[in-house]
């Protein structure tokens, strides 16, 4: 007895049963990983290889091996760490205030989401880290250790001590709202092998699991623990973004100093976050054979909501300038021209071809609904949020108040290195969790297969 | 692990069904021990009479705890333990306190939370729980009727899970 909405596209396609999504789901789990895997598993781990024989390199030489100078001491790096927090709001975002709104499409997507997020929060944090130089240092400064000098505390005034607190929490409340998440689908892994006879397998799964019974009582203080985690990370995952663009704003540096920062930079993550779990998934739902699960359908509503924060993100670009202009203060005027004609004047009209234009496409269905065309664009977007944070970061500060010191930033092959560095990390955390762990959160699923899942013929 | 308990174990392929089920066996005085579901059943915690998870007011008590230790913590840091002039602001003011007393409440609130609901639901790794059909976790729900707790027999308790809808009755014994 399926139902099927008449007025809703059905979220499961090919006639699936409750008992399919186990067998589904769990296959890649139970199964020798492919030689596309091990391929791409040989590819992740080289960029790590070489990214950390350049962070060893940064450790040992100091910040110097960097392009940074006296002008330009944020370049990059703050613009990967930027770029890597902003990836890492999709994940909660769909999981938590998708979950509020009781967005049901939200189910096939939220487990590799929130893996995403997690993973590009450990990227991130690497740059604030590497930044310091003095690594093992930098917990006495960024956190409130008693230390050598006295106790001299950490300055709760700064916006970059609350951005340590900000993503320190981001990340440890994203990684437990994933966990739970996994918690029941460690179990289903569980009896499986103990059905196949895999008695290792079954007991690392059943330690993952917590011992999962799937009681009725558990389900329902289950229930109220997920509602209550994405009711507290709603507000938590708009916080971290906002606190990322204080970092800037409350500075007095002309093309920083702005009121809008905040909303901007969050519809920015979540812009650059969609994109990054549609490249993601696009190429999960190939390997792993999820067309039923990921459809058509799911990437038009994560193109629809790349339309809407992609246009958030175009008005408040027109919105700084407008106010630059209207507000007649001849340095901020300046940063602003010379974003646009100065000598970066390619990094802003690549951002605003990248930001602004390109996801308008998205507004034909032919577009939004092509596989193709979304995942070049979801690179696109990317490479657009990429600049957009170099673009604030480094034209706003390489020509200050005093010309003589005017400066260009120059890369070096370890600014590059720690980018890559952090591709490495990114791709072999994501491709682990793909092979180890469920890449769709099967309960939920299984909860929306009456409702939601196309009729059987 | 209680020794020597024997069950009847109904298993059905329906959610709605089950529903159903256990509303009316529950009505014509059985009493189950416990139903097990590979998803949630919205509705199944009324239908079996269990009370509104108190985990809410858990987490609530615990942010409380994270709001106040953030704050004692920055007023007592910069206010009294090393008070210092940044930028010719105040020493110890609330506005700039409150984004570090924002995070650290919704830090404690969850993990509090979290924690609570390990303990409150007796899990833990290494603990194997009581598996009353494997297949519980795949696409059954599984209905558990503790014998010692009923005065029917295990042929009534069988005819009954039957009659509204169990696809198979079997017995298991701990």
């Amino acid at each position: 007895m399926q139902v099927t909405s008449s007025i809703r596209e059905p979220l499961i396609t090919g006639g699936k049963t409750v008992h399919d999504v186990s067998e589904d789901i769990s296959r890649q789990v139970e199964g020798k990983p492919t030689q596309l895997w091990w391929i791409a598993m040989g590819v992740s781990l080289t960029l790590f290889a070489f990214g950390f024989y350049c962070l060893c390199t940064l450790l040992w030489e100091g910040v110097g091996v960097w392009g940074l100078n006296k002008t330009v001491g944020w370049a990059w790096d703050i613009t990967n760490f930027v770029w890597w927090v902003g990836i890492g709001h999709a994940g909660t975002l769909i999981s938590a205030i998708l979950l509020l709104f009781r967005q049901k499409w939200r189910m096939s997507i939220n487990r590799a989401a929130e893996a995403m997020t997690i993973f590009a929060v450990i990227c991130a944090a690497t740059f604030p880290f590497a930044h310091m130089g003095r690594l093992w240092l930098g917990f006495y400064w960024v956190f409130p250790l008693p230390n050598t000098w006295g106790s001299l505390w950490a300055n709760f005034n700064s916006p970059l001590l609350w951005d340590v607190f900000a993503i320190s929490t981001y990340f440890s409340v994203s990684l437990v709202f994933w966990y739970m998440g996994l918690i029941p689908d460690f179990a289903v892994i569980r009896d499986r092998a103990v059905r196949q006879g895999h008695q290792l397998r079954a007991n690392i799964y059943n330690f993952l699991s917590f011992g999962w019974d799937g009681a009725a009582k558990t389900w329902s203080r289950y229930e109220s623990v997920a509602l209550i985690l994405a009711g507290l990370s709603t507000p938590l995952v708009l916080s971290v973004h906002t606190i990322v663009s204080m970092d800037f704003a409350t500075s007095v540096v002309p093309g920083w100093h702005a009121t809008i920062f905040p909303p901007y930079f969050v519809a920015g993550a979540i812009f650059s976050g969609f994109a990054m779990v549609l490249t993601l998934l696009l190429i999960t739902r190939k390997v792993f054979k999820l067309e039923d699960y990921i459809t058509i359908y799911h990437v038009e509503l994560m193109n629809i909501i790349i339309i809407v924060t992609g246009s958030i993100v175009g008005i408040a670009y027109i919105t700084e300038f407008f106010i630059a202009w209207y507000g007649q203060v001849p340095a901020e005027q300046y940063a602003f021209y010379n974003r646009m004609q100065g000598p970066y004047w390619w990094a802003y009209w690549s951002m605003m071809t990248c930001n602004v234009i390109s996801p308008q496409l998205f507004w034909f269905k032919k577009i939004r609904t092509n596989l193709v065309a979304t995942f070049v664009l979801s690179i696109i977007v990317n490479i657009g949020m990429w600049f957009e944070r170099f673009v604030i970061i480094v034209t706003s500060i390489h020509r200050d108040y005093v010309p003589s010191s005017w400066s260009m930033f120059h890369p070096t092959l370890y600014d590059a290195g720690e980018y890559i560095f952090t591709f490495g990390l990114f791709f072999t955390a994501f491709l682990l969790f793909a092979k180890f762990f469920p890449v769709i959160n099967m309960a939920e699923v299984k909860s929306i297969i009456k409702s939601s899942s196309e009729q059987k013929h | 692990m209680e020794s020597n308990k024997n069950f009847v174990v109904g298993i059905f392929e329906d959610e709605d069904v089950l529903l159903h089920a256990v509303e009316h066996t529950r009505e014509k005085g059985l009493k189950i021990h416990e139903v097990y579901s590979p998803f949630p059943v919205h509705g199944l915690d009324e239908a079996l009479g269990y009370k509104r998870s108190r985990l809410p007011i858990a987490a609530f008590l615990f942010g409380m705890t994270g709001t106040s230790l953030a704050l004692l913590m920055q007023f007592w840091m910069l206010g009294y333990d090393w008070p210092m002039i940044i930028g010719g602001k105040n020493h110890a003011s609330l506005p700039p306190f409150i984004p570090v007393t924002f995070e650290m409440t919704v830090l404690l609130a969850a993990f509090g939370m979290v924690g609570t609901f390990f303990i409150a639901s007796d899990m833990k790794p290494y603990k194997w729980p009581r598996q009353f059909d494997l297949r519980s976790t795949d696409d059954k729900h599984v209905v558990a009727v503790d014998l010692a707790a009923n005065k029917m027999s295990k042929e009534e308790i069988s005819a009954l899970l039957k009659s509204q809808g169990a696809s198979e009755v079997n017995e298991k014994n701990f």
